[in-house]
This record gives structure tokens, sequence and C-alpha cells, in this order.
């Protein structure tokens, strides 16, 4: 099992959920998070002092999935997120040791 | 400002029951108190909620409640001050020209019946009684985010008796300022130049807040601000038009001044911030209508409104500079309470002298209207003697506070927040990640109602 996380622009976050739910992944968890890479910030003003604010608004959305349909998850986030635009996020595959679903108690890829 | 030295003059005349009049009294005149009453209302509003709303806005969430706190607290002190003290101190009949006596404590010989002028004397008191409030009020903003509660209490109540009140005398009460011919119609020199002046000199006395200035202190809710400077500006028309003690045509100019020197005063902000920083900002606009409203205090009753528009003007722009020098100063005045009411009151103080007509109300001219620089010469005097006795007084009295029960909440408590460790509250809860606030309460173990 594979914990797939994308950090994507919040404005993209329902085109990747609809993406997602096209190659059959039904559930997912979204965090706002705040970050940076190679985009700019911006700058407030408040009576003349300048702050300058690097993090950005980014949404985070984690899926966990069987190792076979990683690729096609990966391939669906960058198609759906990709605005061509620096700023347009990051996807970390990582190893899931374990998932359960809480309410039935199964285990391994019959939770996800 | 000469209705209020001859209300002055009545007070005196009615203060003492057994006295043989050879005047006849003066008549209730329903007109005036209805309107002198409602400024009353006015003006309080203006600090509450207006101010408050101005300032909690522009201070960090954490610290929201202290500053709303603090506003309401001291508005009630105060208020009890003026009954037992502030009052009979500020407009007594005393013969000194320093302060009016202690003969009118707790309000003795203020009757039912008794008039100040031709409204009853109690209207006349408790409108006055709201400069009282909001003079140190303003200066909240100099100390905000890491003042100790108590310690503000006493400074407030020590600060009120022994600078306020007496400079209340000075300019309205009869006192020598007034009789020398100073022009303060509503209180440039008495509220702002001293409120503001006091600011700075608690600034330096309490020290910057940790991680001034490199460290952001945003704002955390402009649509506040925006909210109290559109209160403030409501309620400031009771401030400048009721300090005629009338309703009448000199009440009218007072009214028209006000709107259009707050208005010039938010263009010339705007255009300053967009020439200077690429920006017009919402603050800004809010800033500049604030330092007009500052500004025109001490001149409605004295300038055309040509004159008025300049003070505005002059001010918004002065003003918007000034706020960046305690940047290069480096003097943590938090919510510009120096760059806006010590700079602005300045400006109009100041500006009486040149721009004064004889066609308004107050009746002189300045210089720029063939009256020489004697007008000048008196508001300079005013100005500067307020000035330098409030920030004297505010040293001594802040210093004492400072080396005995100490001025600054620890830094721990500067840090989590002052809302939750000097008034364990915190003003909002929406739980941390929004979710219309279903994620309030959690983590809360509640003891309320076991008994």
């Amino acid at each position: 099992m594979k914990l797939v996380t994308a950090i994507v622009k919040p404005f993209k976050s329902d085109d990747v959920r609809e993406a997602l739910s096209e190659i059959g992944i039904s559930g997912m968890t979204l965090t706002e998070v705040k970050g940076f890479g190679r985009q700019k910030g911006h700058t407030e003003l408040y009576r003349g002092a300048e702050y300058v604010i690097d993090f950005l608004p980014k949404a985070k959305i984690e899926v966990a999935v069987e190792d076979g349909i990683v690729d096609q998850v990966i391939e669906a986030i960058c198609k759906a997120a990709n605005t061509g635009q620096i700023g347009d996020g990051k996807i970390f595959v990582s190893n899931l040791e374990q998932t359960i679903r809480i309410r039935t108690g199964e285990t391994g890829n019959d939770a996800l | 400002m000469k209705t209020l030295q001859k209300i002055a003059a009545a007070a005196l005349l009615f203060a003492a029951p057994s006295a043989v009049f050879a005047q006849e009294a003066a008549e209730l005149n329903s007109a005036n108190t209805a309107w002198i009453l409602t400024a009353t209302a006015l003006v309080l509003f203006m600090t509450l909620p207006g101010l408050s709303l101005f300032y909690g806005g522009l201070v960090r969430t954490k610290n929201v409640l202290s500053v709303l706190m603090q506003c309401f607290a001291i508005a009630a002190v105060i208020s009890v001050l003026w009954l037992i003290a502030g009052y009979s101190i500020a407009f007594g009949p005393a013969e000194s020209a320093y302060w009016g006596g202690l003969s009118k404590a707790m309000f003795s010989g203020v009757t039912v019946d008794s008039l100040a002028g031709d409204i009853p004397e109690s209207v006349f008191a408790t409108f006055q009684m709201t400069f009282a409030i909001i003079t140190p009020a303003l200066m909240v903003g100099a100390f905000v985010e890491r003042i100790k509660f108590s310690s503000m209490l006493l400074f407030t109540t020590l600060w009120t008796l022994l600078v306020y009140f007496p400079v209340a005398n000075w300019v309205w009460g009869g006192g020598w300022l007034g009789q020398m011919g100073l022009i303060d119609f509503a209180g440039g020199t008495a509220v702002h130049i001293n409120a503001g002046i006091a600011a700075l000199a608690l600034a330096i006395l309490l020290g910057a807040r940790l991680g001034w200035p490199r460290t952001p202190m945003k704002p955390h809710n402009l649509t506040l601000v925006m909210i109290g400077a559109a209160l403030l500006w409501f309620g400031w028309f009771g401030f400048n038009a009721g300090s005629q003690v009338a309703a009448d045509n000199t009440s009218a100019v007072v009214f028209l001044n006000t709107f259009v020197a707050t208005c010039a005063a938010g263009i010339g902000w705007l255009i300053t911030e967009k020439i200077r920083d690429g920006h017009a900002t919402s603050l800004g606009a809010a800033s500049g209508i604030v330092a007009g409203l500052v500004a025109i205090t001490p001149a409605c009753s004295a300038v055309s409104p040509l004159g008025a528009l300049i003070i505005g003007l002059i001010a918004g722009v002065l003003c918007a500079l000034a706020v960046g020098l305690k940047y290069k100063l480096k003097y943590d005045d938090s919510l510009d309470v120096v760059g806006v009411h010590l700079v602005g009151g300045l400006v109009g103080t100041l500006l009486i002298g040149v721009l004064a007509t004889e066609a308004a109300p107050a009746g002189v001219n300045g210089l720029l209207y063939g009256g020489g620089a004697d007008q000048l010469g008196k508001q300079a005097i005013g100005a500067f003697a307020v000035l330098f006795y409030s920030l004297i007084l505010t040293f001594i009295i802040g210093y004492l506070i400072k080396v005995t029960i100490g001025f600054r909440v620890n830094e721990d408590v500067e840090v989590s927040g002052v809302d939750l460790e000097e008034h364990a509250e915190s003003a909002y809860e929406m739980g941390d990640s929004g979710g219309g606030g279903v994620f309030a309460g959690i983590g809360h173990r509640s003891h309320g109602g076991e008994q």
C-alpha cells in the first residue's frame, strides 16, 4: 500500500477530487496548508509598513492506494492539478505500513 | 471657547444656593438640551464601540479582548472618577486659573434644577464626562498587547486625575489657556495633543512588544477597523458640534467643517499612500478619516469650510507620513496614537493661527486673514503648554508604576496572548481548521454548573 500526498493549488482541489473519483478512488483527506517552492509570495501593506509573505496557501490531498494503481493515481493528479504556472505543486509517494477500517476492523487492501 | 467660559461663569453663580443673584435666572432651552443629550450619547458611542473596534481590529487575535476590556473599563472607572472629583476640578468655580477646586466634588450643588447656561447642569457635566472617558482611552493604542490590566487601570486613574482634569480646566473651565485666548473648540489640545504625547511617553516607558519591529504584527480584522472608523466619524459630530452646547448656527458650521475636513484628510492619506507605497489601502482610508477628525477638532469653529478642507488635507498627508517615524526613532507606538492624535492635534491647533477667519463663529483672524501672528502665538503656547505638562507628568506617573507594581505582562503571557492570561478568555472559538465551527470546543473540559 502507498500513501500518495499531493500539494496542489487550492482552486485545483475539486478537479483533483473528480479525477481521482473517475479512476475509482472514493476517499481522500484534504488539509489546508501553507508552502512555497519556486513561486514567489506576496507583499502586504499596513500603514506604510511592508510585510513580505513567503508562504502561499496550498491544499494537501492524501489518498491511500493499492500498489498496483499508484501510477494511474499520479497521472490523474498531475493532469488535474497542472496549470503550467510556477506553484502547481508536488506529489510525494510513501510506503504505507498498515490501514484499518474503523467500523469493521478490516485491514490491508480490504480497508482501502 | 467662549460659550463654555460663559457656562463656567454661570455655574459659579449657581454653585452657592444661598447667594443673592442680581441677574435673572436663565431658562432651560429644550432644543439645546435635546441636542446635548444626544451629543453625549454620540461621544460615548465614539469610545464604545467606535474606538474599541478601531483599535480591536488592529491588534492580533490573541489580544483583541484585552483592547475591548480596556476601553470598557476606562469608561466605567473614569465616569466614577468624574463624579467624585473630575467635574469639579475641570469646571468648578474656584478662583484659581489652574483648577476648579473641589466644591463640586460628588456633583455637590448639581441639582435637578441647576443649569449650566440654558441646559441642565447635569447634562453639561455628563457630556464632559464622555470627553474625560475618551481621552485616556485613546492612549490604549500605545500600550496594547503588553500591559497588565491592573497597572493600566491604576495609571489611567492617576493620569486622568492629575493631567486631564486640570488641563480641561485650563482650556475650557475658565483656566489660564482659555483666558489667554487659546482657541480649542472641542479638544485638539486637551484631548488629542494631551493623549498623543502621553502615548509617546508610555510607548517609550513600556518598551516595544517582543519581536517588534521584525516580527509581523498584522491587524487581525481590518473589517472591524473600518467599522470602528465609521462609528468614530458618526460619533464625532457629537464631539465637535456638541461642544457648542447649543443647537444653533455655530454648531451647524462646526458640523459642516467636521464633515469636510474628514473627507479631505481621507483623500490626503490615500494619495500619500498611492504615491509612496503604490497602493491606497483600506487601513489608510480609515486612518486618514480619523486624522482629519482629530485635526478639525480644535479648529471647527474658527475656520471656513475651505479652511477645514485645507486642514484636513494637510493632516491626512502629514499623519500618513508621521506614522512611519516610529520605525526610524524606534518606539513601538503600536496603533499610531502619536502619528494620528499628537501630529493631527498639533496640525489642527496650530493651523488655527493661520486659517482662522472672523467670518467663522470664533471670530478671530489668523495669519492669512490679516490677523498677524497673534493667534498663532496663542495656539502655540496652548499646544506646547499642554504637551509639556502631559509629557512630564506621564513620565513621572508611568515611571512610578513601572518601578513599583510593574507595567508589562511577563514574556510568556505576551507570547501566548493577553486575553488568555489576563482575562482567561479567547475571543474567537471557531476551531483551528474552520469547518463551520465543528471543531470549536474540542479539547475543552467544562466545570461550569457543577456544584
